[in-house]
Parts: C-alpha cells; structure tokens; sequence
C-alpha cells in the first residue's frame, strides 16, 4: 500500500521501551507490544478499580487496541489528537506515557492534568480528550483550521464512536470541514453498541453514507488487524497531507468489555466470538511463541513499576 | 460615531493589531456585513480572517474553541442572542473546561459577540436576553457593549487575557451614540470610572456627589442607558439623586464599585431586561445583603422582565419587558 509511514513513529516524552518498543524492534513485534500494553493497563486499571484505588469511572477499550496503535504508527511531529471518552489506548499509544496516565485516573499530582481531569479528561503536547460526545469534533475542526492557517502539512485527528453519530453538531462540523477543505481525520470506532444499545436500535440509514453525503472520503474497514488499519490510515495520512480536506477511517471493530464499569447486557456468545478474532490474537499469530512470551512479560514487569511508582506518588 | 459603527471599528483595529484575530459567524461577509451591520466592510479588508459560517451555531462555537487552543483569537459573531442555546455546551463542558480540566496546559480564548435584547417586535425568539444562563458559569466573562464604555479599550482587554468570553450587544444600543466620559461627565452627569485593579471599568453616573444621592442603581447594558436618562431626569425635574453603577463586566463582578455606593447611599436598585428570577439582580441582592447588612435602608429592589415569552405586538411588548417607567417607578420607591 502507497504511504506508510516505515519510519518508527514517535512518541511524546521518554516513554518506557518494554512498553512501547524502540527503533531496532521489528514492526510486527512492536506493534504487537504497543496492543498488549494498552491491553494490560486497561486490565490493571479494571483491576485496581475492583480494589477500590481508583475514584471515579473509566472506559476501557480492550478489543479496540489495533485502531489506536494503527493510526498512531503515522504521527508526525505537529499532528494534533482529539478524543473522546474512550481514549486510554490512543493516548497510549501516541505518547506511551502509562505513569502520567495512570497518575491520573488515580487523581494523583503526577497525573497528566494533575488529577484534575480523570479517566476522560486528558491532555498533553498534542493530544486532548473531553467525555461529552460529538463536541471534540468542531475543536478538532478548529485545530486543523489553524494547521491549514498556518499552511503545515499536519493533521488534526479525532476519534468518535457509533453512538457519537447521534450528536447533531458532529454534522454542522462535517459540513463546515467539506466547505473548508480542513485537514480533519475523522477516525470512527464502530465498536457495535452505544453504551447498552446496538446500532441497529441507534442508527438509521448506512454509516458510511453519513460522510459521503458531504462529499467526504470514507475508507472503511471491518477488521480487528492492526496491519490493514495500519496500512489504510498510512494511505488516508498521506492524502490528507497531499491535499487537506477531510477523511473518515471508518473501522467496524467490538468493544470485549463493559462500557464503563459492571454494565454489559450483552449477548454472552456474541462477546465470546469476538475474543476469538480480537486484535492479540489476530496479530500475535504473526510472533513466535517465545516472541510474544518476551513481550509479554517484558510489559508485565514495566507495568507493575508504574502502579508502585503511581501508587507511592502524591 | 453610533455604536454599531463604534464596534466595527473596534473589531477593525483588533484585526489590525493582531494577526491572529479571526472572525467567524453567519451572513457577517460583504456587502451583507451581518445581520445587524456590525462587520460590515470587514471581510473586503481581511478577506482571509472574517469568514462566513453555515448556520452552525453549535461548530462554530467548537471551531473557535479549537482555533484558540491552537493560539488565534477567534471572535464569534451569534447573529441573535437567543441562539446562544445552540452554543451551550460548547461553552459549558468545553470552552470554559479545557484550561482548569486540562491542569492550566492550554488557554482556550474565545470571544463570542452577540446581539440580544428586545423593544424591536421580533417576538419571543428574536429577543432575549440569555445572557442570566451564563452567569455563574465558572471561568466564563460574560461582558456587556454600553453607550459609556468604549468597546475598543475592553476588546483589546479582553484579548489580552485568556478566559473565554460572552460579549452582549443589545440592539438597541446600535443606532445609539457613543458618549464616554470627558472631563468627568456624560452629558448632564458626572461620571467616574471605578473599578478593583485588573478588572475592567465600572462607570459611576450621578446627578451630584454620591454624598448626596439617597440610591444606587445598578444596570448594564441597553438598560444602563434608559437608567441614566432616568435618573438625569428625576434629578432636574424632582431632586431625586440616584447614582447609576455601570459595569462593563457583569460576571464575575467587580463588586467593589457597587458596595461602595451602596454603602454611601443605603440603598440598591437593580435593573436588567432578562426575566426576573435565579438572575443578574437575585445575585446582586444576596451579594449586597451579605456585605452590608444593616446599612441597607431597604431591601434590594431587583427589576426584570416578566418571567414568560416576549410578545410580538408592540404594545404587549412594552408592557412585559423593562422599560423607562418600571425604572423611575423602582427609583421613587428606594429614595
């Protein structure tokens, strides 16, 4: 596929190289290694919640994994990112910063926004997230107005749900970023339920026509592999720094976990099937057992020294 | 120069000033010039930085939000102040969020102008004046146009700060002339401007020396000039001294100016044209009743609207919104 990005993406900070990799890993064990830290917090912090250390809520995005680790392969400096509730693992995987977010769900001073923001209210160099739906989506427009203002090549990116297609200024925004040609991504995580609804019950109509009614691309995958969304986001990042104007990635993919916390209704077989094509198992066929026995335990151990450091932390 | 002009070239020479100020809201290019005329002859000027929006009240809002964390500073134009609903949440849960939320990481500066206010029959939609539902929102100015304070000097305030920013204009002031204070009057007036340092002015207008004056009348806005040509009156005609407070900021207040004032004439007038109840003057009564119980003469006298839709007849109009006479009625009773 034409435009992807081979160089080794960049994160913000100094992040942990048994979480995120480092430039002389192979790509399918990094990528690897990026899905099953983000994979690994959700369950640390789903588990720290059962032990009651966490206040408050969080929306994990286990089986989403691939999206985040995906797109972000293709950041360059300048990008900016705008999510939504669910934004652990994005944020996770554009900055690999695990103790600053962690330090934050934890309400802690060593959390990214100082404990002030919580699970869906994060921020760092271009990286934002709020939890009340459809907003993020003009502010990020506004963002890439600036970027298209200032004459860069970068790229605003937001992340919306299915559910999010039910907020009406999500469309005032489309209109308005078609008009402008605003280099907008468009990034919608079609994980089959708002909160305890299925799409069926939520949304009329195709999805993808939504975004082609205003003239929008829409480049739309129903896959879990990391490599494909990898390889179309690279395709989608390279048009939109070509030629601005907006892009939709469009990927059908399965939420493994309740929404928030104790809240799934669904379908018990329906949930089992997807465990069986989630986005691990999908790409760990392409590691040796050993490989991903390595990484695996590599991770294990990072992680459990960002919970000690979080927890020693103020 | 009338204010509607006053305000363009305003917005004008923040244009000029400041390379990243941007302009954004409906119908506001040449020749329409916005739908009260108030951007007119901008778009020829600094055809890249006031732009025409579709009628997104809600993205326009958000657009401006994400301009302003990328470092411009986008000014709103809100055609009419009743669609300021459309741009709640914005304004709610992201604008005035992201700067506390976000630990102080990004400043998110959106000034949003709009015209609001009645006396013209637009009826029941056309004009409110919406701006009591966003008092109290916290980390949001709420700052009204006035015929005594020039807009220029608080625009350029306004966009040497950070905290987001509701800007009321109401209609009626447009055709208005701008008379700011000149060797310490407006008109038959005297006029001082008061104010704690860093917050922006609060204009005081007596008759007489505040020695004299028996009541403080508290207004902004459309509401501050009827005031003044009120209290003007009661003075010539029947030696009723008021002193009329004008705040060019609304919220937070500066509530300096007034309790002084009011601590020297013993008694508070409140007036504003929104309908009565959880309002601009609720506030300014508990704010007064708290700072100087028992040297009130009386209790605050808060007037507002009447608390139901805003009629299209003219004469219904005039009935339900506040006018000359409910002022000079509420001045006669506090003296």
């Amino acid at each position: 596929m034409g435009g992807r990005t081979e160089s080794y993406p960049r994160l913000v900070g100094d992040p942990d190289p048994r979480l995120v990799g480092d430039p002389t890993e192979p790509r399918n064990n990094r990528l690897y290694r990026r899905m099953r830290f983000i994979r690994r917090f959700e369950e640390t912090l789903l588990d720290l919640f059962s032990d009651g250390v966490l206040n408050g809520t969080t929306h994990a995005c286990i089986g989403q994994e691939a999206d985040a680790v995906g797109v972000m392969e293709h950041i360059q400096p300048g990008d900016h990112i705008f999510t939504n509730h669910r934004g652990h693992g994005h944020y996770l995987a554009y900055s690999g910063d695990a103790l600053g977010l962690l330090g934050e769900v934890m309400g802690k001073s060593i959390g990214v926004c100082g404990g002030i923001g919580g699970s869906q209210h994060i921020c760092g160099p271009g990286f934002k997230s709020n939890g009340v739906q459809g907003g993020i989506v003009p502010a990020a427009a506004g963002i890439a107005m600036a970027m298209q203002l200032s004459g860069s090549s970068n790229v605003s990116v937001v992340f919306i749900g299915d559910g999010t297609l039910g907020e009406g200024v999500v469309y005032e925004t489309l209109n308005m970023a078609a008009l402008w040609r605003l280099p907008l991504l468009v990034v919608c995580e079609d994980n089959g339920w708002a909160q305890s609804t299925p799409v069926s019950a939520n949304l009329a109509g195709d999805m993808s026509a939504r975004f082609k009614a205003f003239g929008i691309p829409v480049r739309e995958l129903d896959t879990t592999d990391v490599l494909e969304i990898a390889d179309a986001a690279g395709d989608e990042f390279a048009a939109l720094r070509a030629n601005g104007g907006p892009r939709v990635l469009l990927l059908h993919t399965y939420r493994l976990c309740h929404h928030s916390k104790n809240d799934d209704n669904r379908p018990e077989a329906e949930v089992a099937a997807r465990w069986l094509v989630e986005p691990l198992v999908v790409h760990g066929k392409r590691l040796t057992d050993e490989e991903r026995a390595r990484i695996d335990a590599e991770v294990e151990t990072a992680l459990a020294e960002v919970v000690a450091k979080a927890r020693a932390a103020e | 120069m009338i204010i509607a002009k006053e305000l363009g070239a305003a917005l004008r020479a923040c244009l000029t000033d400041d390379p990243r100020v941007l302009l954004l809201g409906e119908d506001i290019v040449d020749p329409y010039g916005g739908a009260f005329k108030v951007t007119r002859g901008l778009s020829t000027d600094f055809p890249d930085r006031v732009r025409s929006t579709p009628i997104s009240e809600a993205a326009i809002v958000g657009v401006a939000a994400g301009l302003a964390m990328a470092g411009y500073r986008p000014i709103v134009e809100i055609m009419f102040g009743d669609f300021l609903t459309l741009t709640f949440d914005q304004v709610v849960n992201h604008i005035t969020k992201y700067q506390a939320m976000y630990n102080g990481q990004v400043a998110c500066p959106v000034i949003i102008r709009t015209p609001s206010g009645g006396h013209r029959g637009y009826g029941p939609t056309h004009s409110q004046s919406l701006e009591k539902h966003f008092l109290g929102v916290p980390h949001l100015r709420v700052v009204a146009a006035s015929a005594f304070h020039h807009p220029l000097p608080i625009l350029r305030a306004l966009l040497a700060q950070d905290d987001p920013c509701l800007y009321v204009e109401h209609k009626l002031l447009y055709p208005e002339h701008l008379t700011t204070p000149a060797d310490g009057r407006i008109g038959d007036l005297l006029a001082r401007s008061e104010g704690s340092p860093g917050a922006l002015p609060t204009l005081c207008l007596s008759a007489v020396p505040r020695s004299r004056c028996t009541v403080t009348v508290l207004a902004y806005g459309y509401q501050a000039l009827l005031a003044a040509r009120e209290i003007t009156r009661l003075a010539l005609e029947e030696e009723i001294f008021a002193e009329l407070v004008v705040p060019a900021q609304i919220a937070p207040m500066d509530w300096a100016p007034v309790l002084e004032s009011v601590a020297a004439t013993g008694a508070l007038v409140t007036i504003e044209e929104g309908v009565a109840g959880w309002s601009w003057g609720t506030e300014a009564a508990a704010v007064v009743s708290w700072e100087l119980f028992g040297r009130l003469r009386r209790p605050v006298e808060v007037v507002a609207s009447e608390p139901t839709v805003i009629p299209s007849a003219r004469d219904k109009e005039s009935a339900m919104l506040v006018g000359a006479r409910h002022i000079d009625a509420a001045v006669r009773a506090a003296t």
